[in-house]
């Protein structure tokens, strides 16, 4: 058994102000986006001034638009492949191209976004594709699919295999028993990297700004060229909106997974 | 054991799809990226010479390895201006590191001492901030430490100041910019090895006479060098490469190489230099690139 008191006081004091160094600068920003004065240093009282200019921004209004759909597809495309690459590597046992593989899917995790949005522009240039939505979705995927198989993998692995084995002992075919046992299993996995991926791509600046076209910029891309220009307090309100939405996405997720994942154990002992 | 290769058939066959996305958008891109950062600079668009064109035929294609230039190598090493950027980044990046780990160590030790279930919550607490969004939170920062900012005002108001200081377009601001942004990834991989250690050997240590200082520096910390390796690449490497943050955040005197390679293509359209800067960064993180896959593919495939 594990002695409480090893916590000492020291301990406590990290905690504490490594948690308030993380919170306290969203917290300031969202309490901002509420005052009624153009002014930081004057409060002028709680006013919603900021969302009522934000939704009558037309151009941020496209750009956030853009983001959602770009933040979608890309998500959910990411999610498809990124768990077909996660079941190859930690089931497919030894293949040929495993070594490269891996190696692309880690890579992109800790490379400088500058290389992948260069290198992803130069690639659609010399294909003469058109920029906007689809290239910026390819980009996306091309990032955030590696996080899910990074995600995934790590469930697929700390699961046991014995059932799988079981469910084809038992009769079923490899694919049966992946969608009967495994799926459900790796599902909060899967929910989890969907979100990931989401988050990410709504998140982007540089890779969206390389491979985006004239007319199409992404949210991030009209804040960035926005706070360039100083603080606004419109830009306020459209974060904490952002944060807003991207609390509601995990909260869902994580109720989808707590489902699946007790859908899950009640369906393991069957 | 029949079973698991019987299975291993088909999860063999679901790397096709994401193996030849992969391929696609992320080697092929590389070769392309060499090919324009040996070409020449042209004011057209796009705006450089074309090297290969693959219809000309094999004497077409002879002239244009002959007309391959390293002109824009030879520009990047000869120019203080790139030198200095990577000397920046470097730096930058190492000290960057270093207060990383200095600030996250403790967190993610205090995290690992608390009781089972506080752990959990205590990790949701590390990455939700992961999950807003990177641009907002150095937004965020601006708001804070801009000239009749929250922080100025607070040291104004408290007399530790005699008149605003300036923060913003500074390294200073640029660190916490930093430190913000990449703790969950330093805390993270430190507090997984910090939680798994066995609390028997601190206790042993100490059972038989060793001070709390010699505990940490004999037991504790050479156990988590995975956890310290895994952290410190995770930060690494992308802060080499940072674009956002020095650019909203540091001043404009002293660029990183991020920085150089979005100027060279965004503002001069200089594609072909742009390019060549961009393998020369990739040359330089090569190493903790390949240590950084040999970290993840060990904890993915093989430790659980």
């Amino acid at each position: 058994m594990r002695k409480v008191s090893r916590l000492s006081r020291f301990n406590i004091a990290a905690l504490a102000l490594g948690l308030a160094f993380l919170y306290l600068p969203i917290l300031i920003l969202v309490i901002y986006s509420f005052n009624a004065s153009r002014l930081v240093t004057v409060w002028g009282g709680w006013s919603l001034r900021w969302y009522h200019e934000f939704f009558n921004d037309r151009a941020m209004i496209e750009a956030a638009w853009m983001s959602l759909r770009v933040a979608v597809s890309s998500a959910t495309i990411a999610t498809l492949l990124g768990t077909l690459a996660a079941v190859a590597l930690s089931r497919g046992e030894r293949f040929r191209g495993r070594t490269l593989f891996s190696g692309m899917l880690y890579a992109p995790l800790v490379m400088p976004e500058v290389i992948t949005g260069l290198s992803l522009l130069l690639l659609f240039v010399a294909l003469n594709a058109e920029r906007g939505f689809w290239t910026v979705t390819i980009a996306h995927t091309t990032l955030t699919m590696c996080f899910v198989a990074v995600v995934v993998q790590s469930r697929l692995g700390s699961l046991d295999r014995s059932l799988e084995e079981a469910a084809m002992d038992l009769g079923c075919n490899p694919v049966r028993a992946f969608v009967a046992v495994t799926l459900p299993l790796i599902a909060p996995a899967i929910v989890a990297g969907w979100m990931l991926a989401f988050t990410l791509s709504l998140d982007d600046l540089v890779i969206a700004s390389f491979t985006t076209g004239p007319g199409s910029a992404t949210l991030p891309i009209r804040i960035y060229s926005e706070v360039r220009l100083g603080v606004k307090p419109e830009i306020n309100a459209i974060c904490t909106l952002v944060i807003a939405l991207i609390a509601v996405v995990i909260v869902i997720a994580s109720l989808a997974s707590k489902l699946s994942s007790s859908q899950g154990e009640s369906a393991a002992p069957l | 054991m029949s079973s698991r290769r019987i299975f291993a058939r088909p999860a063999r066959r679901a790397a096709i799809a994401p193996y030849v996305w992969m391929v696609l958008f992320f080697l092929v891109p590389f070769a392309f990226v060499l090919k324009i950062s040996l070409s020449q600079t042209a004011i057209a668009q796009p705006p450089y010479e074309p090297v290969f064109d693959l219809t000309a035929g094999w004497d077409a294609l002879k002239g244009a390895f002959a007309a391959l230039s390293i002109d824009n190598f030879r520009l990047l090493v000869s120019d203080d201006i790139y030198v200095f950027a990577y000397v920046r980044s470097l730096t930058v990046a190492i000290t960057a590191t270093v207060l990383l780990l200095l600030i996250g160590y403790p967190i993610a030790y205090g995290m690992a001492r608390l009781p089972k279930r506080w752990q959990a919550v205590a990790m949701v607490l590390v990455i939700v901030p992961f999950w807003t969004s990177f641009l907002i939170r150095i937004y965020a920062w601006i708001n804070i430490l801009q000239h009749d900012g929250l922080l100025n005002q607070i040291l104004l108001a408290l007399h530790l100041v005699s008149q605003p200081v300036v923060w913003l377009s500074t390294d200073t601001a640029m660190y916490i910019g930093i430190v913000y942004s990449y703790l969950p990834f330093m805390i993270l991989p430190l507090y997984a090895t910090l939680a798994k250690m066995e609390p028997v050997l601190e206790e042993a240590a100490s059972d038989l006479g060793a001070p709390p200082w010699q505990v940490f520096w004999l037991v504790t910390f050479p156990l988590s060098l995975p956890g310290v390796g895994a952290g410190v690449l995770l930060c690494f490497i992308p802060i080499v490469g940072e674009f956002v943050i020095p650019d909203l955040l540091a001043g404009s005197n002293a660029l990183m190489i991020g920085q150089t390679l979005w100027l060279e293509f965004f503002t001069n359209k200089d594609w072909p230099v742009a390019s060549a800067a961009a393998i020369v960064l990739l040359v330089v993180l090569l190493v903790p690139l390949l240590l950084y896959e040999r970290l993840q593919k060990r904890q993915l495939e093989h430790g659980r």
